[in-house]
This record gives C-alpha cells, sequence and structure tokens, in this order.
C-alpha cells in the first residue's frame, strides 16, 4: 500500500516471544520482563564473542520451545547482530540445522528480520520462521570504541550497548498479537558525524519511516496505543518528536524508546540511554510482547533503528546513514 | 613547595587535554599524540627544560615530557655521534618507558582476563 | 519527515540546540585534580630516587618506570578505566595514559592470540604517538645537526 507499506492479507502471529540479557539489563527498570537474566557476562564461555553466540542459541531456543514447536518445525531464521559478519547469530545457529538468513541492518535488524518473516509466512512459504537480533556491551566497544580498560570518558551523548537478543517466532496462524503491517524504510543520511551521537544520526530515519507509514496507510498517530522506537536515547527522542511535529503529528505522549525503557538513564550511568540490535529486539520480545498478550496493549507500532556505519568508513571521513523500519503489530 | 609546583603544572597540562577533548571532540589518541609533538618542538627549542626545571615531574611526567624527553635524548646523539644521531637519538630517549610498557602490558595480558564494565 | 523539507546544515544546529554541553567545568576541575595528583606522585618518586643515590635523569626513568607498573597493574584489575571516565584527561595526558593505551588492548585482544592479538593489538593506540614522537625527533635532530 502506498509507496513503502506492506498491508497484509492474512496477517502473521506472533505465537512466542523469548528475551536472554546480561546483569546490567537486569538491574534495569524492565528486569522482570526478560526471561533469562544472566550474573554472567561471558555467559559461561571464554570470550565475549563467543558468549554473544551463546546468547543468541539459548534465546532462539527457549521461544521455540516457549512457541511448543521443536527446532525442526522452523522453516526460516531470520537473524542479525553487530559483529564482523554476523558471527554472533551465525556461529550461536550453527549446530540448529536449519534454513538460515543472516540479516544486517545494524540495530534495526529485528524490524528487518519481523518484515521479512511476516512477508514468508503471509506469502505462503513457511509456516513458521524465527526472527531474532543480538548484541553485546562488551562486543560492540571493542569493535567500534576502545579496549574496555582504556580509560576514557563518555560524552553525555552516547549510548551503553545492550547485553542481550530477543527472538519472535512468526506462524501462519496462533493466539498471538498478530504483524498487520509494515513499512521499509529508506536510507537517511543528515550529515551527524558524531559516532557518540547515534540518537541525532538515527531520527531523521525514524521519523520519514514513521510519517510514510501513516500517509501510506492513511491513518493517524492516535491509532495506535504506543510508537515505540528502537534506540534513539534521550537527546534522538526529543529531535525524533521535534521532526514529527514538524510534519504534523503531535506524538508526545504516544511515544516511547526502548533504549530509554531498558535502563535508568541517571541511575545506571548510561547516558543518552540503551542501543544495539538486542535492545530493541529484548524489550520488544520481553516487555511489549508481555504487554501485548496481557491486552493492556492493542496496537503497537514499533521502529526499530539502526545506524549503517563502519568503523573503516567513518575515519574516511564519511557522515553516518541511519535505517528505521516501522512494523505494526496489534491483537485483532 | 616542589611539590605544589608539580600539582600546578602538571594538573593545568591536563586541563589543557581536557579543554580540547571537551571543546574540539578530538579523541585521546589524536591529544596524545598532538602532547608527544609540542613536547618534543618545545623541547627541541630549549623551551620544555626550563618548565621541567621548575615544576620538576608536574612537566616530566606529563605527555609532552616525554616529548621532550625525545628532542633531548636526539640532541644529545647528535653531540656525540653526528649525523648517525639523528636516527637514533629518539628511539634510544623513549627506550626506557616504552619497553617498560611493554613488558608489564605483556605480562597483565597473560595474568589478566577482560573485565565487563 | 521529507528530506527535502530540511537541509542537512539546518539539521545540524537543531541537533546542537538540543544535545547537552559536556560539563566543562567540572571536567576541568577533576582533570586538574587527578593529574596534578599523579605528577605529585611522580615528584615524590624522583625525589626518592634521588635522595636513595640515583642521577636525576635516572631517577626520572625510574619513576617513569614505577609509574607504568602500576597503572599496567590497575589496568588489569579493570580499576584504571574507572579512574579514567572520572578524571578524563588528567588520567590520560600523563605517562599512566600511555601505559594503560598498551596494556588495555594488550588484555583486551589476548583471545585473538599472542602474536596477533597481544603483539599487534598492543600498539593501536601508543603506535602513532611513537611513530608521531620518532619522526619529530628526527626533524629536531636534523635542525639541530645543521644549526650547530
Amino acid at each position: 500500500m502506498g509507496e513503502q507499506t506492506i498491508k497484509f492479507a492474512d496477517p502473521p502471529s506472533i505465537t512466542a516471544a523469548a528475551s536472554v540479557v546480561g546483569p546490567k539489563e537486569g538491574e534495569g527498570p524492565l528486569a522482570r520482563y526478560f526471561d533469562v537474566v544472566s550474573s554472567d557476562d561471558l555467559f559461561g564461555t571464554d570470550s565475549w564473542e563467543k558468549a554473544e553466540s551463546e546468547i543468541v542459541r539459548q534465546t532462539v531456543e527457549l521461544a521455540v520451545e516457549k512457541a511448543n514447536l521443536e527446532m525442526k518445525d522452523i522453516q526460516y531464521m531470520l537473524a542479525g547482530d553487530l559483529l564482523n559478519q554476523l558471527t554472533g547469530s551465525t556461529f550461536g545457529l550453527r549446530g540448529s540445522k536449519r534454513p538460515y538468513f543472516g540479516l544486517f541492518g545494524a540495530c534495526s535488524t529485528i524490524g528487518m528480520a519481523l518484515t521479512l518473516g511476516a512477508v514468508l509466512v503471509d506469502g505462503g512459504y513457511a509456516d513458521h520462521v524465527i526472527a531474532s537480533a543480538s548484541s553485546h556491551f562488551c562486543c560492540a566497544e571493542k569493535t567500534f570504541r576502545f579496549p574496555l580498560e582504556l580509560g576514557t570518558q563518555r560524552t553525555p551523548t552516547a549510548s551503553w550497548t545492550v547485553t542481550g537478543d530477543g527472538a519472535a517466532v512468526i506462524s501462519r496462524s496462533g493466539d498471538g498479537p498478530r504483524i498487520t503491517a509494515a513499512t521499509t524504510g529508506r536510507i537517511v543520511d543528515m550529515g551527524i558525524k558524531d559516532a557518540n551521537h547515534m540518537g541525532a544520526a538515527m531520527a531523521p530515519a525514524a521519523a520519514d519511516v514513521v510519517t510514510q507509514h501513516f500517509r501510506d496507510l492513511r491513518i493517524e498517530p492516535g491509532y495506535y496505543d504506543i510508537i515505540a522506537t528502537g534506540d534513539l536515547g534521550v537527546y534522538g527522542r526529543k529531535l525524533f518528536l521535534r521532526l514529527m511535529k514538524d510534519s504534523g503529528y503531535n506524538l508526545d505522549r504516544l511515544h516511547t524508546d526502548c533504549g530509554i525503557e531498558i535502563f535508568y538513564t541517571e541511575g545506571q550511568d548510561v547516558h543518552a540511554g540503551g542501543s544495539g540490535c538486542g535492545c530493541s529486539a529484548s524489550v520488544f520480545a520481553g516487555y511489549f510482547y508481555t504487554k501485548l498478550k496481557e491486552k493492556e496493549i492493542n496496537r503497537l507500532l514499533f521502529i526499530p533503528t539502526g545506524a549503517l556505519h563502519s568503523v573503516v568508513i567513518m575515519q574516511q571521513g564519511e557522515s553516518i546513514p541511519a535505517i528505521a523500519h516501522a512494523v505494526a503489530i496489534e491483537n485483532i | 613547595m616542589e611539590f605544589v609546583k608539580a600539582f600546578v603544572v602538571g594538573g593545568l597540562i591536563c586541563v589543557v587535554g581536557q579543554l580540547l577533548v571537551d571543546l574540539t571532540k578530538l579523541t585521546s589518541a589524536r591529544i596524545l599524540v598532538l602532547f608527544v609533538l609540542i613536547g618534543c618542538l618545545l623541547g627541541g627549542l630549549g623551551v620544555y627544560d626550563k618548565l621541567v626545571e621548575y615544576a620538576g615531574a608536574g612537566a616530566s611526567v606529563p605527555l609532552p615530557g616525554f616529548g621532550s624527553a625525545l628532542a633531548k635524548g636526539v640532541k644529545k646523539a647528535v653531540d656525540e655521534q653526528g649525523l648517525i644521531g639523528v636516527l637514533t637519538g629518539g628511539l634510544t630517549a623513549m627506550a626506557g618507558g616504552v619497553t617498560a610498557a611493554m613488558a608489564f602490558g605483556y605480562l597483565a595480558a597473560l595474568m589478566f582476563n577482560p573485565k565487563a564494565k | 519527515m521529507d528530506q527535502t523539507v530540511y537541509s542537512k546544515k539546518k539539521y545540524g544546529e537543531m541537533v546542537k540546540e538540543i544535545s547537552p554541553q559536556s560539563h566543562i567545568l567540572a571536567n576541568c576541575l577533576r582533570a586538574f585534580s587527578v593529574g596534578g595528583t599523579i605528577c605529585v606522585l611522580g615528584q615524590l618518586l624522583t625525589v626518592l630516587f634521588v635522595r636513595g643515590g640515583l642521577s636525576i635523569d635516572d631517577a626520572r626513568l625510574l619513576t617513569s618506570v614505577t609509574l607504568i607498573f602500576v597503572t599496567v597493574l590497575l589496568t588489569g584489575l579493570g580499576w584504571y578505566d574507572k579512574i579514567g571516565e572520572h578524571a578524563g584527561a588528567g588520567s590520560f595526558v600523563p605517562i599512566t595514559g600511555f601505559a594503560n593505551s598498551i596494556a588495555a588492548p594488550a588484555v583486551e585482544f589476548k583471545k585473538e592470540g599472542l602474536v596477533l592479538g597481544v603483539g599487534a593489538k598492543m600498539f593501536v593506540i601508543a603506535g602513532p604517538v611513537i611513530v608521531y614522537g620518532t619522526m619529530a625527533s628526527v626533524l629536531v635532530g636534523l635542525v639541530y645537526y645543521f644549526l650547530k
């Protein structure tokens, strides 16, 4: 429908969701919504990278179990993370023996996975698909910033990468909330070069896709109970709301951000808030999915946001392009 | 008195570094490079030695002190060996500090594992 | 948002307006006190070494080595980064910051092996300092040689 939106003919159901997070997330306000809170950042392995793979394995297996299925029932696995060549997902799922697509959408990956999963199911190509996205604070610091032991100050706009994974099982039938529509985002680059200000780089992409979503479906924001972006953080949220207002939409009361929800922004020293693939994914699979099941929320517009840059290209002086995907999830 | 001087001068050099961090968004790695270059230049002109005389460790412990030690080393080597000294002076002057950091750093890598924050 | 509505420049201004400034004064005070303290510690060590009978140059070198040892130990224990978060330039501008920049990647990348992990990554931050320091010393040496 419209330019960038799919409205699913027979909306696929999210029959189960699972989330596994690290210790710091377990001290946050959403702790009780996560299935597993590990007390060990290494998850029993001997490196951060292997720990992330272990998180992926645990989360995916748990989601399948919660859906009363077995791994062999899953026809496609759609998963992604922030490690080079997606080793977090690939190594986590290499023992699963199921068809797999590795997805990269930076921190917007879970939006991409839910969209493509719904397309596969609604298109009649699969009965059960699993979507997953993960990140690990220590891996992200090591890859994108500095070694953990280096004494550096974080700027106030910097965010804190979430250690965790969220996975959802998408099925042709079932009584879970349904994916009714999906608007795929465009690559938006507003010239931000500060890698410690991801919210500013991603806010325009989020505003772009949300505006398009309303236009394509000819609906008003009030249609939704809640509009949740992925990891814009405190300052990105302000920019997003301002941009939406300038496009004629006031979202002040409907909007929240997973990066702001997952931590106590004051007490946990996370500066702008949480970020990373695992941020939106675990908050969706833990918190929002529970609220949808309990019918406290009936119509959710979920917009994971991602910054599509790399260390190498940043060193070459490029600005940060960003993307966001909007997925509508409703009880019907 | 010498401790007060060391505190104030050393502290002020760090404040310059902090201002560069907060106002220019330069990363710490770039600031370290910049400070060593400035120290080496001032050392070459003989200015930094006077600051070291005045403030002791307040001037020699911050990174510009490292730079000025390189300049001092290369000048000494040129005096003794002529043109060859241009090539050997700098690295010789930093040998003690760099070797210590390397050796201790290596041992630390063997003994400790990375820690989460 | 229509991408045509906002120019990059206008958006950049909006970002600037909404973003918080670092607390420059507080940061500077902390950098001053921590950096100053490290230098006082250095001065104390130098005085002690000189009293022990060393020449002033040897005392300075041994001071650096002692500070480097302590820093590397704190880095390995995972404490130096906490000091750094608090002190900023106060802990990376002194020679201790140089030592931290070598020890931190050495510990962090040990899983990638002793050669390409520890051996190579040790210099990701300190390497440029050594390269530019050496280059500058060559320049100073050349000028000094021809002006002498």
